[in-house]
């Protein structure tokens, strides 16, 4: 298997690099080197190894290298695989939908919390619908945080409440009512065959037709979700892997903030 | 207990335990006064009565629905049953079919003795009674005949929705090593209060717990064991608001494992306390007689609160629970209390502080076959670290023999496993277990060393915390947060309207079968 990784061969593409054309990076500019790695549900031997090959060029990998099989059981086998893309992408075109707002430490954001808004931020918080992780919520809110970023409830100048798992849309908003919150976060975990995106839209539709929807911050998060796709569900943001309390709390504090200037 | 490698105190072991045993004894002093609609459909079930009406209620919701809109929960549905057995000549499951048909009323039987009841209803409960010892003699002849795999048990899950695809998945993970394989549930079955029927191949996250589904994968799982030269067990989850029912139907059908936990339902799935304490007692009675290895959910407080702060609420919970679990007559052969790998990667030393816990918990607990839990809380979607991160929770395993080892996934936190996630974590436990094997024999633990000094202070923790709990009653504890920084009242959470006080006709004789058997 060592050809493509060995060889001495000059390699013919050209070296530099080019944001208009971005590839993957092996060890060489622009050589375009993948892993990958499936299962084919076919039995174990030389035509299942060429069609892993073939399936590979299908995806527009050239030089493709079958480098580990092992049948997984009968008529299923594992495929390591590498090989050259032959695509690249724009870098210089590219746009991203963002949270708009500036990430700042938890004291930062306490600061301006009391000098702009001069009262403490309500949040409340839940993993809602049939989802019953609350490793999401619990990450945001939990007093402990997640990965050395502090939760809401240590924020001096918020009062966070975290509803926990399953909790259904109807009990989220009362909740929401009862506590006069400025901001819900919904966090979405595990899923399956979209049914997140079927009770976020939910909670949307009810909080508009009780009217409420304008008058809240309305979050999601969740390793499934984007901003992009939080605002195409009406949301306001969307926190998606890699995010902590630090951006949420910096979020929400600024938008509260904007909004009591818009008023 | 055998002498210590980590320098435990042995008397401070005993301590815990007596203490753990009076905060159990309170809690079950409470459970013998109070039955649940959940037991008493389990009753249903055990003598006979199964399936559903054309809108697909179950037979045993409706029979015990119409004892609770009359106002007879009390008096328990077998002294009902036996009435209309004795007035009508009827069978249990006729008489169910023509009440849900509205053409009987349950409760409009003159009331017969006790002795008359247990004379009417015996052919039915020994009938129940018998299936489930000939699952139990079909899983122990099993096992003498073909074996089984070698402690840790490699233990997988499959969680497609569809229970045909399960036991594809099923089929390949126990032809590459796996000793146990659990059908994870569909999101949100813990909350429903009936167990839906038949073969199911729709779910969220997971596959419905049904009758029907567990024979499926029962007679797959059987097969398979045949052609491996291993028994293949079979695990489910009898927790939530029908923990005894699927404990019954799970010892109808030769379950051989079954999550049982009323601390982790109250904590996470937020049902009531007294409605899962009770319907635990009884789902551990059914379980311990069918032979059925209950797994408890410590494991899930390290997910909320932290795996170092935190580690002592772990024992002090698996001491109750074992204590719980004794007074339902689980032997402790049967009870694979929880613990977890969870801490911070970060944490330096975090390996050691882990293998204290674990050498300490399987001291402490030396005949049960714990159930150690892989890292999840810590997976951050890098498949490549992941498969370190489980590699080293699977050396802990075998090193201080842990009896059910849950493979870790590379894959935690990105979706459902796929069949070669599930491939590359039986190959790391695999290589692992096999490399390692006589690690715990071969390696002595350093006198006052990290790992001893680790044990201890949990142990002295967890001390003091069952002298608070105990003090206090586990209900008072539960609403303050002891457990996994969760608050719980008692008359909080989902089910409470489900429990009543038995009244004095009240009969349930299985429990004195099932318990002296």
């Amino acid at each position: 298997m060592s050809t493509g990784l060995y060889s001495t061969s000059s390699k013919d593409f050209d070296k530099t690099r080019d944001l208009t054309k971005v590839k993957p990076y092996g060890d060489t500019m622009n050589d375009g080197k993948t892993q990958v790695s499936f299962t084919l549900p076919v039995p174990c031997n030389d035509e299942a190894i060429e069609a892993a090959k073939q399936l590979l060029y299908k995806m527009g990998f050239d030089q493709p290298q079958v480098v580990f099989y092992k049948e997984l059981t009968s008529g299923f086998t594992f495929f390591n695989c590498y090989g050259n893309t032959s695509h690249s992408v724009d870098f210089t075109q590219i746009k991203v939908q963002k949270v708009e707002s500036t990430t700042w430490s938890m004291a930062e954001t306490d600061e301006f919390i009391k000098k702009h808004i001069g009262r403490k931020v309500v949040v409340v918080g839940a993993s809602t619908g049939s989802d019953a992780h609350t490793v999401g919520i619990d990450a945001i809110m939990n007093m402990k945080g997640y990965a050395g970023h502090y939760g809401l409830e240590r924020y001096e100048m918020i009062t966070a409440f975290n509803m926990g798992s399953q909790v259904p849309n109807e009990d989220f908003i009362r909740k929401a009512i009862e506590v006069e919150a400025d901001a819900l976060l919904v966090s979405q975990t595990v899923t399956q065959k979209d049914v997140h995106v079927k009770n976020m839209t939910e909670l949307i539709e009810m909080l508009d037709a009780e009217g409420l929807r304008s008058k809240l911050i309305v979050a999601c998060g969740g390793p499934r979700i984007s901003h992009e796709l939080a605002k195409e569900l009406g949301f306001d943001a969307g926190f998606g892997m890699n995010t902590y309390a630090d951006d949420v709390a910096s979020f929400i504090a600024q938008e509260v903030a904007r909004r009591m200037k818009n008023k | 207990m055998q002498k210590s490698k980590i320098g435990l105190d042995v008397e401070k072991v005993a301590k815990a335990k007596e203490r753990a045993q009076q905060i159990a004894v309170d809690v079950q002093q409470f459970v013998n006064d109070y039955t649940t609609v959940a037991v008493e459909r389990t009753l249903c079930r055990l003598i006979g009565i199964d399936g559903v009406d054309e809108n697909q209620v179950p037979l045993p919701n409706i029979v015990v629905e119409q004892l609770k809109e009359q106002g007879r929960l009390q008096d328990g549905v077998l002294f009902l049953l036996g009435n209309a057995v004795i007035a009508t000549g009827l069978n249990p499951m006729e008489i169910a079919e023509q009440s849900a048909a509205g053409g009987i009323d349950l409760c409009s039987f003159p009331p017969r003795s006790a002795p008359e009841i247990h004379q009417a209803l015996k052919p039915f409960v020994d009938k129940g009674i018998e299936r489930i010892k000939t699952n139990r003699k079909r899983r122990e002849d099993m096992i003498a005949q073909i074996g089984e795999g070698a402690k840790p048990y490699i233990y997988v899950i499959v969680a497609t929705g569809n229970i045909y695809e399960d036991v594809v998945q099923a089929l390949a993970a126990a032809r590459q090593g796996a000793d146990i394989i659990a059908v994870i549930r569909t999101t949100g079955q813990s909350l429903l209060d009936y167990v839906p029927y038949g073969a199911t191949t729709e779910g969220f996250g997971g596959t419905y717990a049904t009758q029907e589904n567990f024979r499926i994968m029962r007679k797959a799982l059987d097969e398979v064991g045949f052609e491996v030269g291993r028994y293949i067990r079979l695990c489910n989850y009898c927790s939530g608001l029908c923990m005894p029912e699927i404990a019954a139907m799970g010892a109808l059908e030769g379950l051989d494992v079954m999550l049982n936990d009323a601390l982790y339902g109250i904590l996470f799935r937020d049902i009531n306390p007294q409605r899962t304490l009770i319907d635990q007692y009884f789902s551990r009675v059914i379980n311990g007689f069918a032979g059925v290895i209950i797994n408890t959910g410590e494991d899930n407080y390290l997910t909320t609160a932290d795996a170092y702060e935190e580690a002592h609420t772990v024992l002090a919970s698996d001491l109750i629970n074992e204590q719980l679990a004794l007074l339902a007559g689980l032997p402790q052969e049967q009870m694979g209390l929880g613990h977890a790998f969870e801490m911070d990667p970060e944490l330096e030393n975090g390996f050691l502080y882990e293998l204290a816990q674990a050498q300490m918990t399987r001291e402490i607990f030396p005949q049960a076959p714990l159930k150690y839990m892989p890292p999840t809380k810590f997976m951050t979607g890098n498949i490549f670290k992941g498969h370190l991160q489980d590699a080293l929770f699977n050396i802990i395993g075998i090193w201080t023999q842990q009896g059910i080892q849950l493979l870790g996934m590379p894959t935690e936190a990105i979706h459902t496993p796929f069949m070669s996630d599930r491939f590359l974590a039986i190959e790391n436990a695999k290589y692992i277990f096999d490399n390692l094997k006589s690690i715990g024999d071969e390696v002595a633990f350093k006198d006052d060393g990290i790992v001893c000094r680790r044990a201890a202070e949990v142990l002295d923790k967890a001390c003091a915390l069952l002298d608070k709990v105990g003090k206090e009653g586990l209900f008072s504890a539960l609403e303050k947060g002891i457990f996994g920084n969760v608050k719980r009242t008692m008359t909080g959470g989902k089910g409470l309207d489900g429990v009543r006080k038995k009244g004095v006709n009240y009969v349930n004789p299985f429990i004195s079968i099932m318990k002296n058997y």
